[in-house]
């Protein structure tokens, strides 16, 4: 597991170039090494299907990401807001983080999943009943295929419509209609 | 450990939120954000030594075609990755959304910065 801490270790690493960067490119390109090690990390976390979604998404993201940001001749940026409003903003951050670390106290030590501490999961159903009461080989595929297949539809209709209201924002007629007042 | 370091994740993807005044370094923070719950909630599933939830031929008992009990008692979660699963593919969605914002922002303000736009009209 000595590998995994590594990536975190480069996850947190390439996170915090991300945040702190000028230039905005370097900061998408940084966003993209969050979503590949990440992809990495998930393999070794054996969550195959999440590494390869991953990857799938993270390139279609980082085209998105990079649609924005180059050709555009301010992708430079200067100063932060205004240093009390950080210094308090930071403070604020850093108090949460401190007594959100003890919720972790309560969890089982890394490495026991939290479903076998409880008797009679759906996860433990879904692990002992999921191959004959589906026939899916992939378990992860039979519980969002089979088990909770509305969940899946939901999700079609959440992407259908943030896809609606992108396609909304950039049309051409709205853009007509913002360029000339009245 | 692993926990803390992924809640550090998650705080950093929130300070950006919360400091920064460019509009796509904001949408980063998010993003961020995004990425360190999706792995918070597959590190709840993990086991120690686990095989990934996939059933094999060589998991299957041959002689009565029931799954054998080392498969049982070392799979990992499959739900929070079934739901995971979802998670990353909305964020997708989410993130094209935010970006066409930003983008007509750019188009309209010529800036990304959010202290200058004030120019609010209906």
């Amino acid at each position: 597991m000595a590998v995994f801490y590594i990536l975190l270790l480069f996850v947190i690493i390439a996170a915090i170039i991300a945040v702190e960067t000028k230039n905005l490119l370097s900061a998408v390109i940084c966003v993209g090494a969050i979503g590949f090690g990440g992809s990495l990390m998930f393999l070794f976390l054996r969550a195959p299907d999440i590494a390869i979604t991953q990857i799938v998404v993270e390139v279609m993201g980082l085209i998105i990401l990079i649609r924005a940001t180059i050709s555009r001749d301010l992708t430079f940026i200067s100063g932060d807001r205004e240093f009390f409003g950080t210094v308090v903003s930071v403070v604020i951050v850093f108090v949460i983080f401190l007594a959100g670390i003890h919720v972790f106290d309560t969890l089982p030590d890394f490495g026991t999943a939290v479903f076998t501490q409880v008797p009679d999961t759906a996860s433990q159903t879904y692990i002992e009943e999921g191959l004959e009461r589906t026939g899916a080989a992939n378990l992860v595929a039979a519980v969002i295929l089979d088990f909770r297949a509305y969940d899946t539809l939901g999700e079609a209709t959440v992407l259908f419509t943030a896809i609606i209201g992108a396609m909304v924002i950039l049309r051409g007629k709205s853009r007509k209609l913002l360029e000339d007042p009245d | 450990m692993p926990y803390a370091l992924c809640f550090l994740l998650f705080m950093i993807g929130l300070y950006c939120v919360v400091v920064k005044k460019n509009m796509v370094k904001i949408v980063i923070g998010i993003l961020v954000m995004e990425y360190a719950v999706n792995l918070f909630l597959i590190m709840l599933g993990y086991r120690m030594g686990g095989v990934a939830p996939i059933v094999g031929q060589s998991e299957l008992d041959p002689s009565t075609g029931g799954l054998l009990s080392s498969f049982l008692n070392a799979s990992v979660d499959p739900l929070p990755q079934a739901l995971v699963l979802t998670s990353i593919v909305i964020s997708l969605g989410s993130l094209a959304l935010m970006i066409s914002v930003c983008v007509r922002v750019y188009g309209k303000y010529g800036t990304f910065d959010i202290t200058e736009i004030r120019r609010l009209k209906g």
